[in-house]
């Protein structure tokens, strides 16, 4: 996978885009179980990003995700900050600046390894780890982009008869079934901004 | 002697406020203290720049411990506490409180020139 300085550009402009223009349906999903703000929190991180460009695709890959990172860890706020934070962070430290699909994988298990612990939680407890557990088990597997980007939105959808264990939802208990997870929303829409964008080879 | 400092987290600014009030009517000005509530735009939330600056505010050589409300304010104040240079890192504590009693407690034992561990633990034992 090779990224050049406008493909950097093109992918910071596509996942911004993806939580911004679907804020307020992520902003309704909150409501319904968590306290109504993630949409409007996801959107002021992206537009914290977006405003550092062009700077931020001067930056290295690697280094260009720390900066993400960190943006959203000091803007979003709520719980998502540091959690979506922590995964771009994490990746931008674990990703060489030009990587193969074998170093996609590798890093993007240290990044949900980051995440599991900051937000000490599994997958199956109705959050993004719900969507980014299941994406990279698709991606180490060999599935090819369309598949991968078909399973970000069908495992955000699999959140919605699942019981909150951990976050505001988990507050509802019960009444927290029968709704989509709103960060496993969030990151389906990140996932498949940054697929469709990339369209990464299969097999390099 | 110094005491270990408090900073509480609150989504509300007027929660944590309010709990900071509290601390120093009870506790007086013995304890470093500090509080931040909000997002950055100002609303409900909270946000990792101001729980740095708080932690920065109340900072103590006998370090700090933190009371926070509802999760993001835990989660965001953890990404604040490593966040810190490496030699503070260890001197910051996230009490399992509740926060307007835990910040009151913790204070009240802090300003007797209890440790950082003894404070964080009479936070969490009242409720316990």
């Amino acid at each position: 996978m090779s990224l050049d300085r406008v493909a950097r550009e093109r992918l910071v402009r596509a996942l911004a885009a993806s939580v911004i223009e679907h804020a307020d349906e992520l902003t309704s999903l909150d409501q319904a179980i968590g306290d109504g703000d993630h949409g409007l929190n996801m959107k002021r991180g992206f537009e914290a990003v977006l405003a550092a460009l062009p700077g931020l695709a001067d930056k290295s890959l690697p280094e260009m995700l720390k900066a993400i990172g960190m943006t959203l860890v000091m803007k979003v706020g709520g719980a998502s900050g540091p959690l979506v934070g922590t995964f771009f962070m994490e990746l931008g430290k674990a990703l060489p600046g030009q990587p193969s699909r074998a170093d996609l994988v590798a890093a993007t298990e240290k990044a949900i390894e980051a995440v599991k612990a900051r937000g000490r939680s599994e997958a199956g407890q109705k959050t993004l780890l719900d969507v980014l557990v299941p994406v990279h088990a698709l991606l180490a597997g060999g599935g090819d982009a369309k598949a991968i980007a078909a399973e970000a939105v069908q495992a955000a959808d699999r959140t919605t008869p699942m019981l909150a264990i951990r976050g505001r939802a988990s507050f509802l208990g019960e009444r927290s079934i029968g709704h989509m997870d709103p960060g496993s929303r969030s990151a389906s829409l990140l996932i498949g901004a940054a697929i469709e964008t990339l369209k990464f080879e299969v097999n390099t | 002697m110094s005491n270990v400092g408090i900073v509480i987290v609150s989504h509300s600014r007027k929660v944590a406020e309010g709990a900071a009030d509290m601390v120093r009517q009870m506790v007086g000005d013995a304890v470093p203290l500090a509080w931040t509530g909000g997002d950055v735009d100002g609303g409900l939330g909270t946000n990792v720049a101001g729980i740095l600056e708080a932690i920065e505010t109340a900072w103590s050589p006998a370090g700090v411990a933190i009371l926070v409300d509802l999760g993001g304010a835990e989660t965001n104040s953890e990404m604040a506490v490593e966040m810190l240079p490496e030699d503070r890192r260890a001197r910051v504590l996230v009490c399992n409180a509740p926060v307007v009693e835990g910040a009151v407690i913790a204070a009240t034992e802090s300003s007797g020139g209890s440790s950082l561990a003894a404070v964080k633990r009479s936070a969490e034992e009242f409720y316990a």
